[in-house]
Parts: structure tokens; sequence; C-alpha cells
């Protein structure tokens, strides 16, 4: 990864590396379509940059492989799916429908991941301020009690999958959902901050000792692209 | 009152015993750390359980059922899984060692090459964690196979379903060797099969499949 690729706001570098006519709508803000194609955004930072907490070679394989399959698949059956409809063949097309959930959920949320995530010298683990600090304080008496309460989310999840502090879109308030696999934050809800609890994310580092890396993580959590995505 | 308590059933090879197909680090971090706490977690749920029992406290009892679901499921799982595995240059690795399993898998796939075609296939589209297994499904006199995948810890263990060999799906089953590459997992399980379990799964009952379980009371 070239240093130019490096810069301050993950948030920033997302869009900016996306297309021009990429939506901008909240929670989509890295997703990067060319001629209707996905592609794999670039890190905001080193594959090491993230260390100790993450790994080099975590990241490295994180991005490159498990990302890169996300997208190369989820173009793949995006355009399958484009061909059923062209042929009106529904049958097909709810056939492909559990997979543009899966590849494009993790698409998805990989993309909002990296971009909620920098090294401690580019503001990681700096505590959130203004409105979301202030939502966080009200509904968990603190930004300690608060990641106490997310660990305990993380370490409930029952395989693959996500835990993520959302605003719902109704109220407005902010609460901690846990997602299984892929399954992305869409809907009611609005995504702020996302930790992937899926073994590939910490194993080689911290093996079955999961809560290890739940605990270390917070290092390196970006506050400031958080509170971006709160409205 | 007291509840159950289950021990992790010990290995019937040693860790670096599958080599070089699945690694001694990750056998030794799968058995001794994974399976195991799933089986704490499980005793202590069941504790809990009996608990609640004891003091006819129904939404406890509703509440740990996911808990006790998913870690008898683990220890269920994984107890199966240590004993369909067996070392590559062993006589149990043979599929001959399954004569009649065999012939039922040729009468239900064509031959077996496309069985395994069609279980790997099984395997890499489970999305996130779960286990493919090979299930005898008893129907009246009648029973038939059928490849299954679980998510998660799901254990096979609806009516008449009698689970032949299992695969862990999970990262954590092939992560610190294989990285990304599933697929080379996937391929390479077959060298470790224990065919003579599974032989033996498949001419016995639901009762001698899960025999490990009762051992570990």
């Amino acid at each position: 990864m070239s240093s130019t690729l490096m810069r301050s706001s993950a948030l920033r570098s997302a869009l900016r590396a996306s297309a021009p006519k990429a939506s901008t709508r909240a929670g989509l803000a890295g997703t990067s379509f060319v001629r209707g194609k996905a592609t794999l955004p670039d890190l905001p930072y080193d594959y090491g940059a993230l260390e100790p907490s993450i790994s080099g070679k975590i990241m490295e394989l994180h991005h490159d492989k498990h990302h890169q399959t996300y997208v190369t698949s989820l173009n793949n059956f995006s355009e399958q799916i484009a061909e059923a409809k062209a042929k009106e063949d529904i049958q097909a097309q709810i056939a492909l429908q559990p997979l543009i959930n899966f590849h494009g959920g993790g698409h998805i949320n990989h993309t909002l991941f990296w971009e909620n995530l920098a090294p401690k010298n580019q503001g990681g683990g700096e505590p959130p301020s203004g409105k979301l600090s202030q939502a966080i304080n009200d509904g968990y008496g603190s930004l300690e009690g608060f990641q106490e309460k997310f660990n305990v989310a993380l370490a409930g999840i029952q395989g693959s999958g996500w835990a993520w502090l959302v605003q719902d879109t109704q109220t407005g308030n902010i609460q901690i959902k846990t997602y299984a696999n892929q399954d992305p934050v869409v809907g009611q809800f609005r995504p702020i901050l996302g930790i992937d609890a899926w073994e590939h994310a910490y194993y080689l580092q911290y093996q079955n000792r999961k809560a290890e890396y739940f605990k270390a993580i917070w290092d390196v959590v970006n506050w400031k692209a958080a509170e971006k995505r709160l409205k | 009152m007291a509840a159950s308590t289950y021990t992790l059933p010990p290995l019937p090879y040693a860790y670096d015993a599958l080599e070089p197909h699945i690694s001694a680090q990750i056998m030794e971090l799968h058995h001794s750390k994974h399976h195991q706490t799933y089986i704490t977690n499980l005793n202590a749920a069941l504790k809990s359980q009996a608990e609640a029992v004891h003091t006819s406290d129904i939404t406890t009892q509703v509440s740990l059922q996911q808990g006790i679901r998913f870690n008898a499921g683990g220890h269920i799982n994984h107890s199966l899984f240590w004993q369909n595995l067996a070392p590559a240059n062993s006589a149990e690795a043979k599929s001959s060692a399954a004569p009649k399993l065999v012939k039922q898998i040729k009468a239900t796939w064509g031959d077996e090459q496309k069985f395994r075609e069609a279980f790997k296939a099984a395997l890499l589209g489970i999305q996130g964690s779960g286990w493919g297994w090979l299930v005898k499904v008893e129907t009246g006199n009648e029973h038939r196979l059928s490849i299954v995948t679980t998510k998660d810890q799901d254990p096979v263990v609806g009516n008449g379903e009698v689970p032949v060999f299992g695969v862990d799906m999970w990262e954590h089953a092939y992560y610190l060797q294989y990285l990304n590459g599933k697929a080379a997992y996937v391929e390479n399980i077959w060298s470790v099969i224990n065919w003579k379990t599974a032989e033996e799964r498949f001419v016995g009952t639901r009762a001698d499949a899960f025999k490990v379980l009762k051992a570990s009371m």
C-alpha cells in the first residue's frame, strides 16, 4: 500500500476511493462501485498500523483475501441475479438472494469496519466527543460501561457474526445489536460502529482467547468515524 | 437434583496423528480449549437449569435453552468428529473399511467421487460457522443417506437421524494451517475420515452413534 493512501480520516478516504456516482448514503459511504461493480476499497492505513491490537498478517489476509472474496462473489452473484431478472426467472432470483445478502453484507460490513478502526497515531482509541459521547453516557453511564456491555454482546455471539452500535432510525436512540454471519445493518437501524467477531478476525493472534481481542480492539477504534455516522 | 456433569473425552489418537492434513497445533487447541469450553459452559448451564427446575422458575428455564443447545451441540459435534477421524496411514482411513456404507453411497450418488464432490460443495456453501454431515435417515423399515449442513453448533439429533460422519467448518478447525484456503482443508479432510467408524454408525442405531457421549457422564 502506498503512503499516499494513508490519510487522516478513514471515512473521507473511503469516500475519495469510491467512484464518482457512488452512493453517499449513511452507512454505505465507503462502498465503491465502478460501472456497477463493487471493488475492494483501499485501507486508510498500513496493514501493520493497528499492531499490537491486530497483527499485520491478520489485517492483510482479512482485507486482501477475505474482503476481496466477498467483493468477487458479490459481483458474480449480482451478474447472475441481473440475468435472472432479465429472463424474468423469479425462482433463480429468490435462490440468489441469500448469496447477495451474505456476500453483499460481507462487503458492506468490512468496508465500514476498516473505516471505524484507526492506528493510535491517527486517533485510534481516542474517546468519542459531542453527540455520540452524550448518547453513550446517557445510555451506559460511561464509555467504560458501554465497552463492557459491548464486549458481553461480542462474547455471546454463537458462531460467526458482528456486534454493532446502531442508531434506531425511528427514535434516534442508540443500542448494541449482534448480527449473524454477514447480515448487514440495514432497514430500521443505522450502523455506527462495528466489530468483527468472525474467527478469521483474530484467530492467528489470539486463537481461542477471543476476550483478549475484544479488549484490545478498543485501542484502535476510530470514534471520529463513528461520530460522523450518527445523525 | 444434581445435574449431569460432562467431561472431555480423550482423543483416540495423538494430537499430531492427523498431520500433515490437520496440524497438531490445531488439534490441541481444538480439543483441549474449544471442546473443553463447550463442556464447561454446558455444565454451568445444566446446573442453572437444575436449580430453575427445582424452584419452578420457568422463565429462567426457557432463557437457558439456547445456551444449552449451543454448548451441548458443541460437545456432541466434537465428540462425534474426533471419532470419525483417523490417521491417514491407518486401515480405518480407507473407504474399503466401510463396504455397506460405500454400497449405499454408490446407490445414492452414482459413485464415490460424485458423493465427495457433492459433500465438498455443501461444505463450501456454508455461510458462517457450521458443520457438514453425512446422515442416515430412518424412515420406517427403510433408510436413506443425505448430506446435511447445520449452522453454528446445531447438532444432528432429529427423529430417525443418525450422524455417520461430520466435518467441522468453523474457522478454528483449519485457520492456523489453511488460512482463507478452506477448499484445501475440505479436500484434505478426505485423507483422515475414519470409514470404520462411519460404517459402524451406518449399520448401527442412534444410541450406538452417541455412545461416546454416555461414556463422558
